[in-house]
Parts: C-alpha cells; sequence; structure tokens
C-alpha cells in the first residue's frame, strides 16, 4: 500500500514539525513571562483553544479534501447572533442552540453542495458564503451587539464537570467524534480517497459526492458548536466577533501537518497545531505583543509550514 | 481535459488565434447590453440616477475597483488567485500616507505605495512559483500578514490631509471627468494590449489553459508566475495610493471589504477561474456592473450593511454561470 506508507512518512514528518514547536514556545514565553505557566493562564489557554479546536477539527477533513471553508468565522458570528436574538427574544436556549447548529448545517450542505455537484472552487464558494454571512449578520443586527442573555448559556462558560471546563469537555467529544469518524468509518476511508485518490474512485465507479457534501455540512454543524461556546464566552451576540478565525483554524490544521494535496491528513497534528496557536496567542498576549502583529506572527508561522513541508516533500 | 488541450494547441499554433476576438466580442456585447439594461432600469427606478454627478461618481468608483482587478484578471488567467489584493492596498495605503507625512514629498510617497505593492506580489509569486504552494492558500496567508503589518504600522490612528497636487489623483478631474477615469483607460489599454499581444501575455493564458503543455513547450512559468503576482501587487498598490488621494485619508482597514466585489468584477467580466479565458475588458465592464449594482442599492436607499451580503451572493452566481458556460462548451466540443 503505497498510500498508506506515503501517510505514514507524512505522519512521521509532521510529528517533528509540531512537537519542537510546542515545547520550544513553553520554554521561549516561560521565560519572557511568569504568569505563562499559572494555573489560571493555562485553564485559560484550555477554554480559548476549545473553540477553535471544535472548528479545526472539521477544516482538516475540508483541506483533507483538497478544499477550505473561508466562511467559518463570520457564519460563527451570523450563528452567534441568532442563537443571541432567540434567546433574548424569550426563547428556549435549547432552541437557539438548535438554530445555530441547524443553521451552519444548512450553509455547510450549501457549501458541499457547490463544491462537489458543481465542482466549484471551495475558496470561492465559501469565499461567497463569508460575503453573504459576515452581510446578513451585519445587516440583521444593524452591527450592533445582542445582549439580554441572563444567564442562559454561563453553563459552557463557566460550568465545570468533574473540574474540567465544559468548553473542554465538548472540544475533546468533538475530537473523539472526528477521530471515529475519520479513522473507523466509510466516511473516513472516503475522505482520505477524495483527496487522495478521485481519478481512482472515477475508475471504479464510486461517487464520493454525498460524503463530499457530507464534510462541508458537518463543518458547518460543527461552526454552530462554537458559535454557542462563543457566545456563552461573551454572553452576548456580536456579527463580527470571530471574523479571522479562521485563519487561526486553517493555520492549526496546516501547522499540525495536514496538506492540501494528496488527501494527507493527521487528527492528532490538527490537536497538536491548535495547542501551538493557542500557546503562540496566549504568550504573544502576555508579552503585550499588539493583536495586528499576533496576526502577523500566525501567518508566517504557517507560511514558514508550508514551506518547511515543500522542502521536505521535494524529491 | 481535452477542451482545454486543444484550446491551448489552438492559441499557439495559429498565428491568427490571438486576433480571433469572435467570441470574445460576443461576450463584451452581452455584458454590455446587461449594463444599458442596468442603467435603463436604475433610470425608471430612481430621478438621481441619469445625473451628470452620479454617473461621473459611478465611472470613478468602478475605476478605483478595476485598477485592483487589472493585476487579478491577470493572476486568474494564469489558473492562480490573488486573495491578498485587499490588504495589500492596505498596506500601500498606509505606508504611502505614513511617507508622505513625514517627508512631505507626494513622489516618495507614490513610490513607496508602488514597491510595497510589487514586493507583497513578489513574495506570493516567490510562494506559488518557486514554492509550489497552492495559490488560494499562499495569498490567504498574506492577506493576514499585510493586513497586520498595516494595523500594526497605524496603531489606530487615521492620517489625513494631503497637499492638493497629490489629492488630484483620486479626486480632481481633468477635462470633466475624474482623473482615476483616465488611469483605468491607460491601464486598460496598456494592460489589454500586454495580454493579448506580446508573447508574455499569451504565456499567461498559456499556463492558464494548460501548465503543463506550457512547461514542455519551453515557456518559463516559473518567471511569468512570478511577473504576473508582482503585477497583480503594482495595480492593488497603484489603487491604493489613488484611494488615499480620493478619501484624503488613510486607515488600516481601507481595503479590506474590497476582496469581494474585485472578485466579483473579476468574475462578472468572464475571466474563468478555471484559468486560460478572458481578459481586461471584460474585468472593466464587470467592475462597471458591479458598480451599477451598488450605485442602485446606494439610490433606492438599501442599508449599507447589505453590500456584504449582495457581493457575496453576486460572487457566487458569478462563478455559478461561468461553470455553466464551460459545461456548455465542452458539450458543443
Amino acid at each position: 500500500m503505497m498510500a498508506t506508507a506515503t501517510m505514514a512518512t507524512m505522519r512521521r514528518a509532521s510529528v517533528t514539525g509540531v512537537t519542537y514547536l510546542i515545547p520550544a514556545m513553553i520554554l521561549v514565553f516561560g521565560w519572557l513571562s511568569p504568569r505563562f505557566l499559572s494555573a489560571g493562564n493555562i485553564s485559560n489557554i484550555a477554554l480559548q483553544s476549545s473553540v477553535l479546536l471544535v472548528i479545526a477539527l472539521p477544516m482538516t477533513l475540508v483541506i483533507m479534501c483538497e478544499g477550505i471553508d473561508l466562511s467559518q468565522g463570520p457564519m460563527i458570528g451570523l450563528c452567534g447572533v441568532i442563537t443571541a436574538m432567540i434567546i433574548s427574544a424569550g426563547g428556549s436556549p435549547s432552541i437557539g442552540i438548535l438554530a445555530a447548529i441547524g443553521l451552519g448545517l444548512a450553509v455547510g450542505l450549501f457549501n458541499g453542495a457547490l463544491v462537489a455537484l458543481l465542482r466549484l472552487p471551495p475558496f470561492v464558494v465559501t469565499l461567497g458564503a463569508y460575503g453573504m454571512a459576515w452581510g446578513l449578520a451585519l445587516a440583521i443586527t444593524d452591527g450592533e451587539t445582542i445582549v439580554g442573555l441572563g444567564s442562559s448559556l454561563t453553563v459552557f462558560d463557566t460550568g465545570r464537570a468533574i473540574g474540567v471546563p465544559v468548553a473542554v469537555w465538548i472540544a475533546a467529544t468533538a475530537y473523539a467524534l472526528c477521530h471515529l469518524l475519520l479513522y473507523h468509518t466509510k466516511f473516513g476511508t472516503y475522505v482520505f480517497a477524495i483527496g487522495g485518490s478521485h481519478d481512482a474512485l472515477k475508475l471504479a465507479g464510486r461517487s464520493a459526492n454525498a460524503y463530499h457534501i457530507a464534510v462541508y455540512a458537518f463543518g458547518g454543524a460543527m461552526v454552530g458548536v462554537a458559535s454557542v461556546l462563543l457566545t456563552a464566552r461573551m454572553n452576548s451576540g456580536h456579527p463580527t466577533a470571530a471574523i479571522g478565525l479562521e485563519f487561526d483554524a486553517i493555520a492549526a490544521v496546516i501547522v499540525g501537518g495536514t496538506s492540501f494535496e494528496k488527501g494527507n491528513g493527521w487528527l492528532f497534528g490538527t490537536l497538536l497545531g491548535v495547542i501551538a496557536i493557542g500557546l503562540l496567542r496566549n504568550g504573544l498576549n502576555l508579552i503585550a505583543v499588539p493583536s495586528a502583529l499576533q496576526v502577523v506572527c500566525v501567518g508566517l508561522l504557517v507560511i514558514i509550514s508550508l514551506i518547511v513541508e515543500r522542502l521536505r516533500s521535494a524529491p | 481535459m481535452s477542451d482545454t488541450n486543444d484550446g491551448a494547441r489552438i492559441r499557439t499554433a495559429s498565428p491568427f488565434a490571438a486576433f480571433d476576438l469572435g467570441p470574445q466580442l460576443s461576450s463584451v456585447a452581452v455584458r454590455l447590453t446587461v449594463v444599458l439594461l442596468l442603467c435603463a432600469m436604475l433610470t425608471m427606478v430612481s430621478s438621481s440616477f441619469l445625473t451628470t454627478p452620479n454617473l461621473l461618481n459611478v465611472l470613478r468608483q468602478a475605476s478605483l475597483i478595476f485598477l485592483v482587478a487589472a493585476g487579478l484578471t491577470l493572476v486568474i488567467l494564469t489558473g492562480g488567485i490573488d486573495l491578498s489584493v485587499g490588504s495589500t492596498l492596505s498596506l500601500a495605503a498606509c505606508l504611502t500616507a505614513g511617507v508622505m507625512k513625514a517627508t512631505g514629498s507626494p513622489a516618495l510617497g507614490i513610490c513607496t505605495g508602488l514597491v510595497v505593492g510589487i514586493g507583497v506580489g513578489l513574495a506570493n509569486g516567490a510562494m506559488v512559483a518557486i514554492l509550489k504552494v497552492p495559490p488560494f492558500i499562499a495569498t490567504y496567508g498574506m492577506l493576514w500578514v499585510a493586513q497586520g503589518l498595516a494595523y500594526a504600522y497605524m496603531q489606530g490612528d487615521i492620517l489625513h490631509g494631503f497637499p492638493p497636487e497629490f489629492r488630484f489623483l483620486g479626486g480632481g478631474f481633468f477635462l470633466g471627468i475624474p482623473v482615476p477615469v483616465y488611469m483605468m483607460a491607460v491601464v486598460l489599454a496598456a494592460g489589454a494590449v500586454f495580454a493579448s499581444r506580446t508573447n508574455w501575455g499569451k504565456d499567461f493564458y498559456l499556463i492558464g489553459a494548460n501548465r503543463t503543455a506550457a512547461f514542455l513547450s519551453g515557456t518559463p512559468v516559473r518567471n511569468r508566475l512570478l511577473l504576473v503576482y508582482a503585477l497583480s501587487g503594482l495595480t492593488a498598490g497603484l489603487a491604493g495610493v489613488i484611494y488615499v488621494a480620493r478619501v484624503n485619508s488613510a486607515e488600516a482597514a481601507i481595503g479590506e471589504p474590497l476582496l469581494l466585489p474585485v472578485l466579483a468584477a473579476v468574475l462578472i467580466g468572464g475571466t474563468s477561474l478555471f484559468g486560460g479565458s478572458g481578459g481586461l475588458l471584460g474585468t472593466a465592464i464587470g467592475a462597471l456592473i458591479l458598480t451599477l449594482i451598488i450605485n442602485g442599492m446606494n439610490l433606492l436607499q438599501v442599508k449599507a450593511t447589505w453590500h456584504p451580503f449582495v457581493t457575496g451572493a453576486i460572487l457566487v452566481i458569478a462563478v455559478l454561470i461561468d461553470q455553466i458556460m464551460r459545461e456548455r462548451a465542452r458539450r458543443r466540443a
């Protein structure tokens, strides 16, 4: 099995990259800021990273299918605004949450259908969805923050079970679910095949369209989940709160060693990538680097990862 | 795949291929009809549409969109994409303004803007052409890097109040017509001749139609890609300069909302995202169509918060139409 062999090399290759990066950052930031390794800050990093993990996991699947989902950030904004509007209008929180997940799922289906059935380039389809979600969130709120949620969602922010924040539990469940889907179901096999051996699928007479659409739909539903976590943390709905979060998700996936070609994906790498981005953002915050330069740092990290990967895979 | 192969062969084999404007002219005619229909509709629904100030305003707005879209069109012709044009514009605009404030020299400011644009474009080109990073991810990374640099440089400030001779470039009139419109005309004429009549320009089409064939036939693919991304950075930088001159102020977010309308203008103009077909004339008309739609929404007093939704929808519809046309052409072949 050539493909398996390539995948194994890929995994080893990416282990070295991220696994050096994380301890290096812990050392550097721990040295620069004494607060970095305090219990409070570590729990803070875990909370921040859980939202990112929830969207970086499906982003891994999308990228493995040689796609991308640029709409995640503004979609989180739109879903969050809808949840907040429902709850502040007196609706039950569970209906608000279901609406967010349902809306995410619907837009995911739309993106997936355009990509899989009509063969449109994923970046332009999801960029269109980006514009529509951003515009809709702005238009229905007039750019204002939706407040008045009371304590309906606080369980997702401050709640704990067995001493671990609820948000972290949700992220862990999402990870377990994705692992199961990717490595132990037919769906996962198809995900590897769509990116890696599209022609082989065609020659075998198998249509992967339904699975391809499902990848985007799953991503949309997870965006809904992430929006609930974020809305709970802010205890309000803000239309542009999450713009740019999709970039952190893409960065985590790339830093984690998943590549845009040949269906090479590594879920555990994405977890490491999310931790790396979480440490980087938090550490830069503690040493008072302005958020604009943090974005530049994440961007440079992505570009360096791409270059390292390219040099490594070059014959 | 066979259709693109044939396309490339015809284009390289026939010396007259570059002069065969048949299909291109008809698609231009279709788009001009759309422009006229839009104008007719807007005249009917709003009495302030068919007034000289409003029409000049539409032209000026379209010319600014076109300037950013011109380089992007060439990149898309090669089968690539440049998602960083909006933030390149921001960075160039902010540095132009900053240098002009520091030195008082518009010439130095303009040079800075153009050099910044070319620099960002070359960095994109290096990632795409030399390191073979997929264009959408390379330029998407650059989008955030350039935007972050612009924000970090400005630190939330707004620079405003520039010398009148500089502001003339964006806000001035010459013979009653806004100055940016002349720039659009110059870039359009030079770019269209460059793309369709010179060997370098024809290489862009060839690379987009069939990169392997281009490489095998001895086209210096790497250098052409570097050039095309640098050109995209250059037009974004130029547009940044004109933007500052137009609004007489610069802030880090200046180019952020531009990516969607600019990409939509290119696609409405008929340049295919799959590379190898389209051109600058189409993009010019695309920019006009998009500007008319936005102008129409303004005249009908649709809130500006709806603009991103509408441009996003137009983007998806334009790429859908592009794909349907390709399917039809494939079936006919």
